[in-house]
């Protein structure tokens, strides 16, 4: 028996990750104190900036935690955006296009979902081919950047600059006037999103199910599971949550590119490994993903504070703590294994 | 059907291209019993069992289960679970991310009124079943952190809470150690008393009578038939599974007959083992000598070839070649020693089938030079051709492809490449699996002829009678361990007699 065991090492790993953010953040804070580092509202910024991010990775979560991988969700970002500004400059209503987008989600998620389950191709490839589709169907819709402005729509326009206040943690700048701390409607709609992943993982069926399929997928087979139907889930789900951190991400840039969110699925990537998905499958949870997108997002932001160091330093450090993460785990593993 | 039955099958018979897996093959099942399902390899327990489980479509026979009318033909192992047949494989079915409970209860999980996973009931329920049955874990824990026992028994858990009628353990201890095994009797043993009935494949004899009621004994595809457990002494179980009758054992005409006992070592093995897979053992080989190997499949036969060659790294012991204590790390070392080995599974170990029987002649050979080394066309053409006419390789020519060869004639290409790396000592395992009569004997002779140019050979087989031909000494192996060996009176009653065990020692 050994009731008090409960740390065992994937909690270990979430722990490590909580930490490595605190150590960040409370470094940020301490090292540039004096351009205003401390205030809540820097936080804030991060979670406005990377709310996109926050969705994709929720859903990218899902997809590792079946052993599975979805390359596609930068480039079907990318033409989410380009639908959205070029619906609304040809006077499109932005709820209309908004749920265009969302359905184009489910549609693109059911395809690859199930070329991946049911006819079993490798979800690298399925879904490079997915990339390639999405990046090329952006610029055949249009090759310039199209910006969604206050003519194209105003509802949109409105929701881009809507200020969600919020009531504490507030400071007076140097000239004296009382700025009150705020975040952007994207950042609710990340967090609801967030919320509701770590819920359907932890107490559903289907979260479960997709622990157990990323385990053993053959034993989950013999335990009565529908490895299939569970598997094209969880790439519609990815690519639902794309469309809809594609919403966010577009209501930040305010633009249609092709060469928007070039490499986003990495950072994705990235983001749920450091909060300790494994690549392997069956093992992860979307609250470790999401202090990962923390963590990438206090770096850059530390980088930009600091104003002097060139622009790349960001990647740098990223690359080192994948390193350090994916040395960790393979530790924990090898102890695992030892023990046994 | 008998009250007492839970279980019958009649007739089934199932065809593989070229083989009759199973031909009208009966079984029955009673009611709180444990019944070992026993035959060597290609005999057809696996064939058997899957065709119970759904796996395998059989052709022809029916199969009864108690409680269901008519006969029961399953397509998946879910449809096996309901009408009542589980099974529990050597490599756990479960997810070992999960929890014990989740484990137990995933793809059948009670809800909430919420539609969503009642997790404290089914918690509770996981513990008491679990309690229930006499295994101490803690069911929120991750499976990955017990045992492989603990493993096993949460599986057999899962199949008991689904009201199995019948449970299938398929080689259930092969992995386990013997204090694991002796739990897990106790489960088996609670579990017939509540009237499970117990289906046990093993290739453990001294398991078998350890916990089994009843024996069905399987060779060839085709029933050799029933017998309660007192019936059957160990020896005549051999014999039954072996299909040799201790009655009318012919006198076997031995070809080698020469004294190597007095030439000097060529392999000196002191305890010898590798976890998990070989216990410690002592072995001798001298120069020009045979040594056989005889016991029954998995018995730790080929485990013992590994380790000497490197394939498995030692984990203790020490071993001398030619007088000189050596450290083989691994099989190119072995090579380098004067070592070959013919491997037991010659489409995966062996052969590469889409390269020709030149180049498969000349693989070793080129390994052991050094890639860098390359050897010229002409002197392997030369190499090929002195091979092909020795070991007679029926090919229409050095570049036919390999995988176009017969299954006898691919094993004399294996041999060929090993004697072009011309070595003092040569494993042999199973080399005449699977290839006809003429080509087995052709092989023993050259066996012997080997031996007669002074080089050692361990030769590895489940035939008795072709192994008393060659070999001057034979080493017995029995669960996992070299447990004897005999080098007089070798006869197939004396040998079939030391590999059953559990009567007179052999030392």
């Amino acid at each position: 028996m050994r009731r008090n065991a409960k740390l065992n090492s994937h909690t270990i790993l979430l722990l490590i990750t909580i930490v490595l953010f605190a150590v960040l953040y409370a470094g940020g804070c301490i090292a540039y104190a004096s351009k205003g580092f401390t205030h809540l509202q820097t936080f804030l910024n991060i979670l406005i900036t990377n709310a996109g991010l926050i969705c994709v990775t929720c859903g990218l979560t899902v997809v590792m935690l079946t052993a599975g991988i979805d390359i596609s969700v930068g480039a079907l970002i990318a033409m989410d955006c380009m639908i959205l500004a070029v619906g609304m400059r040809a006077g499109m209503n932005a709820v209309v296009m908004v749920l265009i987008v969302l359905v184009i989600g489910v549609l693109f998620g059911m395809f690859q979902g199930f070329l991946v389950g049911y006819l079993e191709i490798q979800p690298f490839i399925v879904t490079m081919a997915g990339m390639f589709f999405c990046r090329g169907m952006t610029a055949v819709i249009c090759t310039e950047q199209v910006s969604i402005t206050q003519q194209s729509s105003e509802l949109f326009y409105k929701w881009a600059n809507t200020k969600i206040n919020i009531p504490f943690g507030g400071y007076i700048n140097s000239k004296g006037k009382y700025l009150v701390p705020y975040v952007r409607p994207g950042v609710i709609v990340a967090l609801l999103l967030l919320v509701f992943t770590f819920f359907m993982l932890r107490h559903t069926k289907l979260g479960r199910a997709f622990y157990a399929i990323g385990g053993n997928a053959q034993s989950a087979a013999m335990m009565g599971l529908n490895v299939k139907k569970v598997k094209m889930s969880a790439y519609m789900l990815s690519s639902i949550f794309c469309s809809i951190g594609a919403i966010c991400y577009c209501l930040n840039t305010m633009a249609g590119s092709v060469s928007q969110a070039l490499g986003l699925e990495m950072d994705a990537i990235s983001s749920a490994v450091i909060g300790g998905t494994l690549l392997t499958g069956g093992v992860g949870n979307v609250i470790g993903s999401f202090f990962g997108v923390l963590i990438n997002g206090t770096i850059s932001s530390i980088v930009k504070t600091n104003g002097k160091l060139a622009s790349s330093w960001p990647n740098i450090l990223t690359a080192a703590l994948l390193f350090v993460f994916i040395v960790i785990q393979s530790v924990f593993a090898m102890l695992r294994n030892r023990k046994k | 059907m008998d009250n007492n039955v839970v279980l019958t099958a009649r007739g089934i018979t199932m065809t593989f291209p070229g083989v009759k897996a199973l031909e009208k093959v009966d079984f029955t099942l009673r009611k709180g019993e444990i019944h070992a399902l026993m035959g060597e390899n290609g005999a057809g327990k696996s064939t058997l069992i899957k065709c119970l489980t759904g796996i395998n479509d059989f052709e022809a026979g029916e199969i009864h289960v108690d409680g269901i009318s008519g006969p029961v033909k399953n397509h998946s192992t879910k449809d096996a679970q309901e009408v009542g047949i589980s099974t529990v494989y050597q490599e756990v079915n479960l997810c070992p991310n999960l929890s014990v409970a989740e484990n137990l209860f995933i793809g059948r999980e009670p809800m909430t009124k919420f539609h969503t996973v009642d997790r404290k009931s089914y918690v509770k329920r996981a513990q008491k079943i679990m309690d229930e049955l006499g295994i101490s874990v803690d069911v929120t824990q991750n499976l990955e952190n017990y045992s492989l026992a603990i493993q096993q028994m949460v599986a057999i858990a899962r199949a008991v809470d689904m009201e199995c009628k019948v449970l299938i353990l398929d080689e259930p201890t092969s992995s386990l150690d013997d204090e694991e095994v002796e739990k897990l009797f106790t489960l088996m043993r609670s579990l017939r008393d509540k009237g499970v009935g117990i289906v046990f494949v093993t290739h453990f004899l001294e398991q078998v009578y350890a916990v089994c009621d009843r024996i069905t004994v399987l060779r060839d595809g085709q029933l050799v038939g029933e017998f309660p457990i007192a019936e059957l002494p160990r020896v005549k179980l051999v014999a039954a599974m072996m299909g040799k009758n201790l009655d009318d054992l012919a006198e076997i005409q031995k070809e080698s007959t020469a004294d190597v006992s007095k030439n000097p070592l060529e392999i000196s093995a002191k305890g010898l083992s590798h976890t998990g897979t070989i216990k410690p053992f002592d072995l001798d080989i001298h120069k020009g000598e045979v040594v056989g190997v005889a016991g029954l499949l998995g018995s730790g036969r080929s485990e013992m070839a590994r380790a000497i060659y490197g394939a498995d790294r030692a984990s203790t012991g020490t071993l001398s070649v030619d007088g000189k204590e050596v450290r083989i790390g691994q099989p190119i070392d072995a090579m380098n020693l004067g070592m070959g080995m013919l491997p037991d599974d010659r489409k995966a170990e062996g052969i590469i089938a889409d390269l020709s029987v030149r180049e498969n002649i000349i693989l070793a050979l080129q390994a052991k030079k050094g890639m860098f080394k390359k050897l010229s066309r002409a002197k392997q053409e030369e190499i090929a051709a002195r091979y092909i006419d020795l070991v007679q390789i029926k090919t229409a020519d050095q570049e036919t492809l390999v995988k176009q060869l017969s299954g006898g004639n691919q094993q004399k290409v294996i041999l060929a490449r090993w004697l072009a790396t011309d070595p003092d000592f040569l494993i042999l395992d199973e080399p005449t699996r699977g290839i006809d009569v003429g080509t087995k004997s052709e092989i023993q002779k050259m066996i012997v002829k080997l031996a007669g140019e002074g080089k050692s050979i361990l030769f590895i087989s489940s035939e008795i009678a072709e192994m008393l031909r060659t070999c001057n000494r034979m080493a017995i192996m029995r669960d996992g361990q070299k447990v004897g060996e005999l080098d007089h009176d070798l006869t197939q009653e004396n040998v079939m007699k030391a590999i059953a065990g559990g009567g007179e020692t052999h030392e």
